[in-house]
């Protein structure tokens, strides 16, 4: 069986057309880089500075100056640009990026995502997901679909949300569903996993038009 | 007004209860020995206003740890542990703001503008006690200017009359925070002489600095 992470990585790979910008959060959706085929041309635009990001460079031949919005050392793709925080900001804001992919903590009924904080523990502040989710085109949400066996797509979110926009799709290693107006669609089951498995972990309702289609990876 | 300045009188420049900006994203492009002279100098009371407070030993780092710093303005302090419990403790009053709203914030200080309109926090816990201003029936939450008594800035190459070029993701908020500084102090990574920093390549003009960071011995 396929790494539960991976799985959900390769299907949102699906999702991105060839010459998309794409800025994607911190942990899992940085894993969708290692399913989009270079001849696709995806762009990947990073919120500290850069547009056309690369892979790390080999051992000792990093730039101090050159690093994604974690710290760590990357490269800049042929035809990549730098530009300062307000253009970047401005870019995300604006609706000049195709897509995000973050990470969630809960997802509701309502389509809104909370992901930067937990009352009354460490706080890490927002950084630019308020911004990420309010402007780009799509929002795509990549996780686990349980937290230590808890749901984490729930009827309303007990979290600070991060926005109250409605994200495109959601995307984990159970299943693939779609907020709409009328509340979230289950578009896709994981190989494997049924309705009936989805839905009992799931604390949310869900709507199931017809037969789910199995997950294309 | 002298450009060229040492370390030390940097520093002494700087008093305590200053307010400053710092440039930098995750460390990368901060001004690093400017910082490190002024955690040694032992100020207190300190507004640091900067977009994220790095680890500690990196970018502003060093200010956090010798608690120069009462009041932090940014949008991120997840990687620091000693930023998040000085927080905690209460040693450290911390106004968190979206990343693309505090760059902005910025350069509404700079530019001459009263404020800025954004949606960015709207319908979450940002908007708490923020005036809420409607154009055309679209909700825009009023975001306020924010100046400092000094920028620090880092940047790639700086020539004789003090124009600044920059480099890759070290721009993030530095030629932003130049414009908003009630004095601008600028640790560049080299000093090279008129005519080096072709015209087209000038970030930040000289006339927006006002002293430089003799070259480290």
């Amino acid at each position: 069986m396929m790494d539960p992470k991976e799985l959900v990585a390769r299907r949102i790979a699906k999702e991105i057309p060839a010459g998309s910008l794409v800025n994607l959060g911190i942990g899992l959706p940085t894993m969708v880089t290692n399913y989009l085929p270079a001849e696709l041309r995806v762009f990947f635009q990073s919120e500290n500075g850069v547009i056309g990001l690369g892979a790390r460079p080999p051992e000792g031949m990093e730039d101090l100056f050159l690093t994604d919005a974690g710290g760590g050392f990357v490269t800049a793709v042929p035809g990549a640009a730098s530009i300062d925080s307000a253009m970047s900001f401005g870019l995300i804001r604006g609706g000049h990026l195709d897509f995000t992919v973050l990470g969630g903590m809960q997802v509701d009924e309502r389509g809104r995502l909370a992901n930067w904080m937990v009352p009354g523990k460490m706080v890490a502040g927002m950084g630019g997901a308020m911004d990420l989710v309010v402007g780009a085109r799509n929002v795509i949400v990549a996780m686990l679909h349980t937290n230590k066996g808890v749901s984490k797509i729930v009827p309303e979110c007990t979290l600070p949300i991060t926005a109250p926009r409605r994200v495109s799709l959601i995307v984990t290693e159970l299943a693939v569903i779609r907020p709409e107006e009328d509340g979230l669609h289950l578009i896709e089951t994981a190989p494997g996993v049924s309705v009936d498995d989805v839905r009992a972990a799931t604390e949310a309702e869900l709507i199931v038009t017809g037969d789910v289609p199995e997950m294309s990876i | 007004m002298k450009l060229a300045i040492s370390l030390e009188d940097a520093v002494a420049m700087i008093p305590d209860g200053a307010s400053i900006m710092v440039g930098g994203f995750m460390g990368v492009g901060a001004p690093r020995r400017l910082v490190g002279a002024l955690a040694e100098s032992g100020r207190r009371n300190l507004t640091l206003i900067t977009n994220d407070t790095a680890m500690p030993g990196v970018g502003v780092g060093p200010l956090i740890t010798a608690g120069c710093v009462t009041r932090l303005i940014a949008s991120h302090i997840g990687k620091n542990p000693e930023a998040q419990e000085q927080y905690m403790s209460g040693d450290l009053e911390l106004e968190l703001v979206p990343q693309g709203t505090l760059v902005e914030r910025i350069r509404a200080a700079g530019v001459g503008l009263g404020g800025v309109l954004t949606q960015t926090g709207l319908g979450t816990l940002v908007e708490e006690g923020k005036q809420i201003v409607e154009i055309d029936g679209k909700r825009w939450l009023l975001d306020t200017p924010l100046s400092a008594d000094f920028a620090l800035i880092g940047a790639w190459r700086c020539d004789y009359v003090g124009n600044l070029e920059y480099t890759l993701t070290a721009h993030n908020f530095n030629p932003i925070m130049a414009m908003a500084g009630r004095t601008v102090i600028v640790e560049p990574h080299e000093i090279v002489p008129l005519g080096v920093i072709p015209p087209d390549a000038v970030k930040t003009p000289g006339l927006l600095v006002d002293h430089v960071i003799k070259r480290a011995k």
